[in-house]
């Protein structure tokens, strides 16, 4: 559970059920077992009007835990930028009762809130948690560019090559943490790469 | 005191009757610059000096927050209030100067929102008057529905459906024309916001409808002002202050405080705004709460009172005043 350091690093809850019309759940990895961990506090029926769409990763786990709850609708993706046009519709097309749940990595929950913000639907009605890896969305202040899965700090910038020091400073709008350069002063120094996003 | 606003001296330039209960008042500053600009969903709170009594009444301003070179407000006549309505009907002529609050806006517009979708009922159609003039002023996408008793007590129902056209729909209570309510919030597009203002009881049906059709708290928006009620008069003892004072059956507590020479914060006097949020120290009797600011819990607790609307019956109450 990441902890609050600075007002925009994001803090996560644990999914409870909203009252609402449409519920629609999106999850990556071990994201799956929040899903089933809230079902146990559900109402029956609850998951007849869900849509579950799921990023099983590289363990390819937690899929047949989620059939398991016979939601309306289960949509597997291999990826978020897999699934976005399809979520970007389902936005579009929704009407107000329509409640939004968001469990799994930072990245994901991240990226599918910003999703949503454009949807019009605000970050405080959105339902988190958080589960499986600390691994950063990166956007390096210097060239703009999103460097994805940063686990060390400092992390070399992706797309410019420079070495970032990984700030809690956070962008909602961009779905990143920000990244500023570590040397500027003198590129020579190598201060120690350490992994502590993981 | 006021907190945070300053007063407007003004002089009345205009007492326009608009139906059998409203009257509509326009204000413009003595000294003939403009008014300080406002958004839609802003008050004032309007000094009426009756005699050796003064009261202090918010209403919302109704006209174009583009036009600050004059603040309307519409006043609804009731006869069994406590007395500001019909000071405003019967004593305030054009050219009498009067003296009003900055405005300060305690219903905004949340304009995040993808659409707007407002409830009025009566007299709460004025600050959706402001609200649609801002919004049609930058292309907003709103929807209003206004129920009113008859159609001749539907207060700017024509100026508004000569304005807005199909955005705006009418129900009628002597034609037992009713909304639809459930089906009118499941039908809304998703980025929606919710703005309600009339009657208490409309104002808790929709909440509650909205809450249970998924509608988060954040995207629903409601103004009340409650009138101070009256009610038996009761003693209180003010505890920083000292002193013991006698609220009177017409007067509200806080005017009793303030007629004591305490000078307690206040905003709205309305029991929306929570300034004039004051600590019990102790009570024996009953509290009988009206404002919308305080949760249940804070009212059950005894702890708490919004002495701009809410009463007291009983043996003694001790106030940290």
């Amino acid at each position: 559970m990441a902890a609050k350091t600075i007002i925009s690093r994001p803090v996560y809850g644990t999914l409870s059920p909203r009252p609402g019309k449409h519920h629609l759940f999106i999850a990556d990895a071990e994201g799956a077992l929040a899903i089933t961990n809230m079902a146990g506090k559900a109402p029956s029926g609850f998951f007849d009007g869900a849509e579950i769409v799921f990023i099983p990763g590289p363990e390819g786990k937690h899929v047949a835990a989620l059939e398991a709850l016979k939601p309306m609708q289960l949509h597997i993706a291999p990826s978020f930028a897999s699934l976005l046009p399809r979520l970007k519709q389902t936005l579009t097309n929704a009407h107000m009762g329509l409640r939004l749940y968001l469990a799994g990595t930072e990245g994901l929950i991240g990226q599918a809130m910003q999703v949503a913000l454009e949807a019009g639907i605000d970050h405080t009605s959105i339902e988190t948690e958080h589960r499986g890896s600390l691994a950063r969305r990166v956007q390096c202040v210097h060239c703009k560019g999103i460097t994805e899965n940063v686990t060390t700090q400092p992390a070399t910038c992706s797309h410019c090559g420079l070495l970032l020091l990984v700030r809690d400073h956070y962008s909602r709008r961009l779905a990143a943490f920000q990244g500023v350069c570590i040397n500027a002063e003198d590129r020579s120094e190598s201060p120690p790469i350490e992994e502590v996003f993981r | 005191m006021s907190t945070g606003t300053t007063k407007l001296d003004v002089v009345v330039s205009d007492v326009v009757p608009v139906n059998e209960l409203v009257t509509r008042f326009h204000f413009r500053r003595r000294d003939g610059e403009l008014l300080p600009t406002f958004s839609g969903g802003a008050h004032v709170v309007v000094e009426m000096r009756d005699g050796d009594r003064t009261r202090l009444n918010p209403y919302s301003l109704m006209g174009s927050p583009l036009d600050t070179r004059e603040y309307t407000i519409s006043v609804r006549r009731d006869d069994a209030g406590r007395g500001g309505s019909l000071f405003m009907h019967r004593q305030v002529k054009p050219g009498q100067e009067m003296v009003i609050s900055y405005p300060v806006n305690l219903f905004s517009l949340d304009l995040r929102a993808k659409k707007h979708l407002m409830l009025a009922g009566g007299i709460g159609i004025t600050p959706f008057m402001a609200q649609t003039s801002q919004l049609a002023g930058a292309s907003g996408n709103f929807e209003l529905h206004y129920t009113c008793r008859t159609a001749s007590l539907g207060t700017y129902a024509d100026v508004l459906q000569q304005r807005y056209g199909n955005r705006v729909r009418l129900y009628h209570d002597d034609r037992e024309e009713h909304i639809d309510l459930d089906r009118l919030l499941s039908s809304q597009p998703l980025g929606t916001h919710l703005y309600v203002c009339g009657p208490a009881g409309m104002i808790n049906w929709v909440r509650d409808r909205a809450a249970n059709l998924g509608w988060p708290p954040e995207t629903v928006h409601f103004e009340h002002f409650a009138a101070p009620q009256p009610g038996a008069p009761f003693d209180v003892t003010l505890a920083v202050s000292g002193k013991t004072i006698r609220v009177g059956e017409q007067q509200s507590l806080l005017e009793a405080i303030e007629a004591a020479g305490v000078d307690p914060p206040y905003l709205c006097r309305g029991g929306v705004c929570g300034q004039c949020e004051t600590n019990v120290i102790s009570s024996d009797g009953k509290f009988i709460h009206n404002d919308h600011w305080l949760s249940e819990e804070d009212h059950r607790s005894g702890c708490k009172i919004m002495p701009c609307v809410s009463r007291f019956e009983g043996k003694s109450l001790v106030l940290e005043r």
